[in-house]
């Protein structure tokens, strides 16, 4: 028996949920097909041991204050509709960028950084402010415009080799599914919501938004099927007629909107495009460590840092490495070191993200999985003492639990082509694809991060449900 | 439905999409985006609040019938007077 659609969407991630918000506030029949159990996507939550964990979360780009009403975060929230009072954000302390020699502290008051150049960089200051303001008077993102690099762009502005390597650190980790470059249009967005906004987070976790943005869709009577994986999108004469779901089942829509990813929607499509193997697989997948200590990171000296995005080596490289993770770049995150005021978490979380290799991680036996996961962990945590407050002090004496997340771990859960996170290096940022019904949104459209994929699930459900 | 009540009939509708804005003292011949902080994200809300609330259909090429309240009442007061 078949059911039609007026939108069905792919994936419950934050895309996701966010076009069916918008489709279903303007009366569309939307329904939201979600393989895993969670929603949430990349940015999802799980317990382990009685213990509440998030899965992509450090922290939510974009932060600005209510009164700013131009600004893309307080703009998202109008279109879905959603009381920026009910996500209960709180923000950042601040963080740091840790090179050899040299670190740069940044906040969500942009004149920290500002300083902090001025500072460490005496003589690019002039440039560095010259590529802030062209960044702020940049016109927004152009759905048309192909790739741009900004490795030559940005020397225009800066001639520091050092300077351009830590600027580019956190922005890349942040979010470019390139290696060692970015677009710069992304670069763009990324710096202004990181250096001229700044981090929060909902006190309570990923968990909190979900059940925001869920309660709203659900309550404009969208559909949402858990458990219920596509298996294939049947195209006929040009567009998407018919969806065939895991079960057999079969679903139709008028349009359908796609968060899987690009190369992993055309698989879809076409099960012979396999899209571990596409060109248009990601190249950059990463392993994350969570170290949950019995006291709060204030006790042990930790300080004002929230995030710091370190690289060791001389060089900075942001690409796939040789070694199964790679030691000498990543991201600490202390999830309980926002301003927390009255309300502090009971223990210390450290958070350690660094790039990984997917093959070699896929790769592994069951067995030697589970051993290399205890090494690389040992390893990880041996690997950023130097840049804890106390080098000597024995850190594993109050550590009370911990885990693991690597590439194979990604593509489990969330499908994505060689667990890469930040998806496909080829943006479709119009959303179109060769199937005249078929859209995507998400990481694959073009805008990454928790705010940029609600953006895009936004921005797609407007241009391609509703003005349609 | 006079020019006046659809004037009221968008400023509601802006309220409900922008409820930070102060819409005690638009002005009917400045365009609304220069008075209010409305983007053209803000302004495809409008019109699928036409739809959804009014029944009113807005095609893409005349979005820029909307830009000031005036215009706004002379292009929806027919539209809205056509309904029966």
């Amino acid at each position: 028996m078949s059911q039609h659609y007026d939108v069905a969407i792919i994936g419950a991630g934050m895309s996701g949920l966010s076009a069916g918000i918008r489709a279903a506030h303007f009366g569309k029949r939307a329904i939201i097909l979600e393989q895993h159990n969670a929603p949430g996507g990349l940015n999802s939550f799980y317990a382990k041991e009685g213990r509440k964990y998030d899965v992509g979360l450090h922290a939510m780009t974009n932060y600005v204050p209510a009164s700013e009403r131009r600004a893309i975060f307080n703009k998202l929230l109008r279109q879905l509709r959603i009381d920026r009072a009910d996500l209960d954000l709180i923000e950042q302390k601040t963080s740091r960028i840790a090179f050899p020699d040299t670190n740069l502290r940044f906040g969500n008051d942009e004149s920290l950084l500002d300083s902090e150049v001025e500072r460490a960089f005496s003589g690019q200051i002039d440039g560095f402010r010259r590529l802030s303001e062209t960044i702020r008077n940049y016109p927004d993102a152009d759905l048309e415009q192909s790739f741009r690099s900004t490795r030559e762009w940005i020397k225009q502005f800066i001639t520091d080799p050092d300077l351009e390597e830590m600027i580019f650190c956190p922005l890349m980790y942040y979010g470019s599914a390139v290696e060692d470059d970015m677009d710069v249009g992304q670069f763009v967005i990324m710096f202004r919501s990181i250096f001229h906004e700044g981090l929060a987070r909902p006190v309570e976790g990923i968990r909190l938004l979900i059940r925001v943005v869920l309660d709203r869709y659900r309550k404009l009577g969208g559909i949402r099927k858990m458990k219920t994986g596509v298996k294939r999108l049947v195209a006929e004469n040009g567009r998407i007629s018919r969806i065939v779901l895991d079960s057999g089942e079969e679903i139709t829509a008028d349009v359908v909107l796609s968060c899987a990813g690009l190369p992993e929607t055309y698989e879809l499509v076409d099960p012979s495009l396999v899209s571990d193997e596409s060109n248009q697989a990601g190249k950059l997948s990463f392993s994350e460590t969570i170290a949950v200590y019995r006291e709060l990171p204030e006790t042990w000296g930790w300080g004002d840092d929230t995030i710091v995005f370190f690289n060791n080596a001389k060089r900075f490289a942001y690409r796939n490495p040789a070694e199964p993770i790679d030691l000498r770049s990543g991201v600490i995150c202390l999830p309980n070191n926002f301003e927390f005021a009255d309300r502090p978490l009971g223990e210390g979380l450290v958070r350690v993200t660094c790039l990984a290799n997917y093959e070699t991680w896929i790769g592994y036996s069951d067995t030697d999985y589970a051993e290399a996961k205890k090494q690389w962990f040992r390893r990880i945590q041996k690997s950023i003492l130097p840049m804890m407050p106390e080098a000597t002090r024995n850190y594993s004496d109050d550590l009370v639990a911990t885990d693991m997340f690597t590439p194979r771990t990604v593509k489990k859960f969330t499908r994505r082509a060689r667990g890469a996170i930040y998806g496909s290096s080829e943006k479709l940022k119009d959303g179109r694809t060769p199937w005249e019904n078929l859209f995507l949104c998400g990481t694959d459209q073009g805008y990454l991060g928790i705010v940029g994929s609600m953006l895009s699930g936004v921005v797609m459900a407007n241009e391609h449900v509703l003005k349609g | 439905m006079t020019k006046d009540e659809c004037k009221q009939v968008v400023l509601d509708i802006i309220a409900e999409i922008a409820p930070d804005e102060d819409l005690s003292d638009v002005k009917g011949e400045i365009a609304l985006r220069e008075q209010l902080d409305l983007d053209s994200m803000d302004f495809l809300d409008i019109v699928m609040e036409l739809r959804k609330q009014h029944s009113i259909e807005v095609p893409e090429a005349d979005y820029g019938q909307l830009a000031s309240l005036d215009s706004c009442s002379e292009y929806l007061t027919p539209k809205f007077n056509a309904l029966v």
